[in-house]
């Protein structure tokens, strides 16, 4: 079969109901009837609610309901945990866990400022708003944990009294003889990173709507959700319906980036509203709330060290890692392991010891977010690499050449497990080789010859270069379901949900070249939980191999299906069966060209014939995925500083990556674009700021600031291809990789051009306050002032 | 409290009651069903509600439906034909200007007036525009290039026409 679409870069199909403003999403519906939720919200960080008054704000113009914990509490189950330790990393890796699930309402006790308190149900949201400020909430405040250190010591308030301390995970992985090998290194350095909490901030916030059907006892929720089926899942255990009678669809989704991917409590809540008040209802999130109820990210604190000979060779790496996980330890090890498989990346390093712990504080929960425990753990290695390169007075891109694996040390495997349980092997790659692709597309050479003669004009330019390998397309499946209708055109079902990436053009692309017909005649339908029984969702670069190979797999086999159709009908042998835009032919018999319409025509039956073959042009397929394959990419940020200000300009940024084989180039090209300009938002501009009452000072957009068209350059991109040899089409994740490596690479590039001044960055967003702050520590140190 | 304003929108006259807190957005996605005016931030910041008024953008959010009484507004269900799209569309089709489609229509409505203000932009002047947007899935440089194509065709038609 030949690729007609594979590899080709066709416009997407969904393009245009968006371009003319018909895109459907969660606040686009409307039903007869349908009430409106507005939520009353902890403004405590941690408190006891001691009394909750409603009746004012019962009498308040169009109020039907308000309820509290009590008035939903037959639904109040915990919501779901994710991250258990499969039992491939338990048998290698020592984890202690404990979990407890939120209650989606607060049944006496508030962990975060925004947890929610009290549910107001009225004809429009404005007058849901005015009644939720009628809610009189008696709060008694609780001592909170607002920094995860503290919250570890022994001395430190318990958040949950039954675990006795704060610590929620702690393990420690690694190999090798580490500290033979610091003892034996000729160079050693050590540092401090703090990698603050920034956020997925998609530009729709969420929103639910829900419908309960007396009729069938069954319930509708739209929920601008990345995991249909996981929101199902939670709902099932919730409501005690069978899975069926809950249908979840995800209408057009403004953006997702993980943050919707993690389970909430309005997902109970609002289907529950909709029971309780046989009425539908429909809550869409505020900024505000956005800010202090969706989850939250990143959020680490590094302590790193590094062995090395004078020659730059890299020997052992020590790692203390610090998450703060929030309020609940809803994601278990997926964080805290994803940041310790990843710390080592393309360097080879025959020693390794990561402890890792996971804190609970009264924060907004911690989940993953494009990159989830990546862009973090690579900001650690990365900054070290660069600290490292300053001790032994050598290049950093040389540094990385001397110890980047090639590809000829693949498959690699790293001594640990991957999260998965399964061994962490490197499927394809060329990290150097990527690496040498990045330095020869920018320029490296002339770069730092540039920089030099800059620096004699008092220009401060910096070269900052990071790179990360990334396990992509965790498993275990994604399913799909591939059917024809009577004129051949095909709708595929699957659980892979879309949040912008361009699913219903990819995936057509992927079905109509293995089915043989035109792209045009392929309905894509994610997110629908009544279109495919089991799921996993969109997250973690994990759709395109899942799902697409499903899809792939399934729709080979409608195709085998049509081939026997079409020979019983042509009455010529399965193997001399073609199918080629729509059409099926004896092979050297153009006249033989038929319709696939016809063919199906020909296997329904009639009043006077059978049909010839049975009409099943259907097929499912759950394509297993044991384990992730690995995506690389070496980032190269040029930055100006200037010393006065502390202003931190970015002047070029640049891509070298691999992803295996490309569906559709121009949506690589995109996704990547976009992963980077939110990973220089980590870098240069965002941040949810605490105070020390663990209370949140961010609350819009003038407080957290989000990259415009004004911060971010072009992006450049160098494209390598490695086929996975873990997947029929040999496809690699892309989806999140953009975003892991700016923060590093730009860190490095301002310390790179701050470097006179002997100026150390251990934290970001480098903002121009901290900039300043920086140059005036080095003067304090001793350094040149600025 | 209510009031009783007359708007004109995508070329049609609407006469209607509306709260006078109702904001301009939410006329236009409740009273008038156009839910192509999406809403990202509601505080003036994000610009996703950009709507025409009177030619000019304007953020739907941040005004009252009340002070929109005798205007023209223009939302994105009046730029395109009945069939196909507008050169603007066009362009962010061609130039994959946009992925989850959420902030496109306040972003194309900026354009329509932007490019009308300046025919021929510079990148320079395409992305300061672009800076009253938040778009968090493109990174932007495909919407500058989509930008600059439609600039190249709406000049064109404006020549053949």
């Amino acid at each position: 079969m030949g690729a007609k679409y594979f590899g080709a870069s066709v416009k997407r199909r969904e393009d245009p109901r968006y371009l003319r403003g018909e895109g459907r999403f969660v606040d686009d519906i409307k039903l007869p009837g349908m009430l409106h939720a507005a939520f009353v919200r902890s403004p405590y960080a941690h408190a006891r609610i001691a009394a909750i008054r409603a009746d004012a704000a019962k009498r308040m113009p169009g109020v039907a309901h308000v309820f509290t914990f009590a008035d939903l509490e037959r639904w109040m189950k915990p919501l779901p945990l994710f991250g258990a330790v499969p039992p491939g990393l338990a048998a290698r890796v020592q984890v202690t866990m404990r979990q407890i699930g939120q209650l989606a309402m607060c049944r006496a006790e508030a962990r975060h400022v925004g947890e929610i308190v009290a549910m107001v149900l009225a004809t429009s949201r404005a007058l849901a708003e005015d009644a939720g400020e009628r809610v009189e909430v008696d709060y008694e405040p609780l001592p909170v944990l607002s920094d995860v250190e503290a919250a570890a010591r022994p001395d430190a308030p318990v958040l949950y009294p039954e675990w006795g301390d704060n610590v929620a995970l702690s393990f420690r992985a690694g190999f090798g003889d580490v500290e033979g090998a610091f003892r034996r290194a000729e160079a050693r350095v050590r540092e401090r990173f703090v990698i603050p909490r920034y956020v997925g901030m998609p530009i729709e916030t969420r929103g639910v709507v829900a419908q309960w059907d007396p009729r069938d006892g069954a319930l509708t929720t739209w929920n601008g959700t990345q995991v249909v089926h996981f929101v199902q899942q939670g709902l099932v255990a919730a409501l005690g319906l069978a899975p069926h009678k809950i249908r979840v669809i995800a209408p057009d989704v403004g953006g997702g980036f993980g943050t919707k991917a993690n389970g909430y409590p309005e997902d109970l809540l609002v289907p529950a509203a909709a029971i309780a008040a046989r009425r539908p209802v429909k809550w869409i999130e505020d900024r505000r709330e956005h800010m202090m109820g969706s989850a939250h990210a990143r959020a680490q604190v590094h302590d790193i060290e590094i062995a090395a000979r004078r020659d730059g060779t890299m020997l052992a790496v020590r790692d203390r890692i610090w998450v703060d996980l929030g309020a609940y330890n809803s994601w278990g090890i997926v964080l805290p392991y994803n940041t310790v498989a990843h710390l080592l990346g393309p360097h080879r390093v025959p020693n390794l010891d990561v402890e890792c712990r996971g804190v609970v504080t009264t924060k907004t929960p911690n989940a993953p977010y494009r990159g989830a425990g990546r862009p973090e753990t690579v900001f650690a290695m990365d900054r070290i690499v660069d600290c490292l390169a300053v001790e032994l007075g050598m290049d950093p891109a040389e540094l990385r050449r001397r110890n980047y694996l090639g590809e000829a040390d693949m498959p690699y495997e790293l001594q640990i497990p991957y999260r998965d349980g399964n061994p962490l092997v490197y499927d394809s790659g060329d990290f150097r080789g990527g690496l040498e692709a990045a330095l020869r597309a920018v320029g490296y050479d002339a770069l730092r010859a540039e920089q030099a003669r800059l620096r004699e004009q008092g220009i401060h330019r910096g070269i900052g270069i990071s790179s990360y390998v990334e396990g992509t397309a965790i498993g275990p499946y994604e399913g799909a379901t591939v059917r024809l209708d009577a004129s051949g055109h095909a709708v595929v079902a699957t659980g892979a949900c879309c949040q912008g990436q361009g699913h219903e053009t990819s995936f057509a692309q992927i079905a109509a070249d293995a089915l043989g017909i035109p792209l045009e005649w392929v309905t894509v339908v994610g997110g629908d939980t009544a279109a495919i029984p089991f799921g996993v969702g969109t997250f973690a670069s994990r759709s395109a191999v899942n799902a697409g190979s499903s899809i792939h797999e399934a729709s080979g086999r409608v195709k085998d299906k049509l081939v026997a159709a079409a020979a019983a009908l042509l009455e010529a042998a399965p193997a001399d069966i073609e199918i080629a835009d729509g059409l099926v032919s004896v092979r050297g018999a153009p006249a033989s060209a038929t319709p696939l319409a016809a063919v199906i025509r020909a296997a329904i039956p009639t009043f006077a014939r059978p049909g010839v073959a049975a009409p099943d042009f259907e097929a499912t397929v759950y394509h297993h995925q044991p384990t992730v394959t690995y995506t690389s990419a070496t980032h190269v940020a040029v930055v100006d500083v200037d010393a006065g200000t502390g202003a931190v300009k970015l002047l070029r940024y640049l891509v070298s990556h691999d992803c295996g084989k490309v569906i559709n180039p121009v949506i690589v090209e995109g996704q990547i674009h976009g992963g980077v300009a939110q990973g220089v938002g980590g870098g240069l501009l965002e941040e949810m700021v605490y105070d020390e009452q663990a209370q949140l000072l961010t609350g819009t957009f003038m407080d957290y600031l989000v990259p415009t068209a004004m911060e971010l350059p072009a992006i450049e991109t160098v494209h390598l291809e490695y086929p996975s040899p873990r997947n029929p089409l040999g496809m690699k994740g892309i989806g999140e990789g953009g975003a892991i490596s700016p923060p590093a690479a730009i860190a490095n590039a301002v310390e790179d051009a701050l470097r006179p001044f002997g100026v150390r960055v251990t934290r970001t967003p480098l903002g121009p306050s901290v900039v300043l702050g920086l140059l005036e520590q080095a003067a304090a140190r001793g350094g040149r002032p600025a | 409290m209510t009031r009783t304003i007359r708007v004109t929108v995508n070329g049609r006259e609407h006469e209607r009651t509306v709260e006078v807190r109702a904001t301009l957005a939410e006329f236009l996605r409740e009273d008038l069903d156009l839910t192509g005016t999406h809403v990202g931030c509601e505080h003036g910041v994000c610009g996703t509600c950009t709507v025409l008024l009177d030619g000019e953008p304007v953020r739907a959010c941040l005004m009252l439906a009340v002070q929109a009484d005798g205007g023209h507004v223009d939302t994105i269900e009046g730029l395109a034909p009945a069939e196909g799209l507008h050169p603007i569309q066009e362009a962010f089709w061609a130039k994959h200007g946009l992925q989850c489609g959420y902030c496109t229509p306040g972003i194309i409505m900026s354009t329509r007036a932007f490019l009308r203000e300046r025919p021929e932009p510079s990148r320079e002047e395409i992305r300061e525009m672009l800076s009253g947007h938040l778009c968090r899935c493109t990174g932007y440089h495909f919407i500058v290039e989509a930008i600059e194509e439609a600039a190249r065709a709406v000049a064109g038609g404006r020549r053949s026409s």
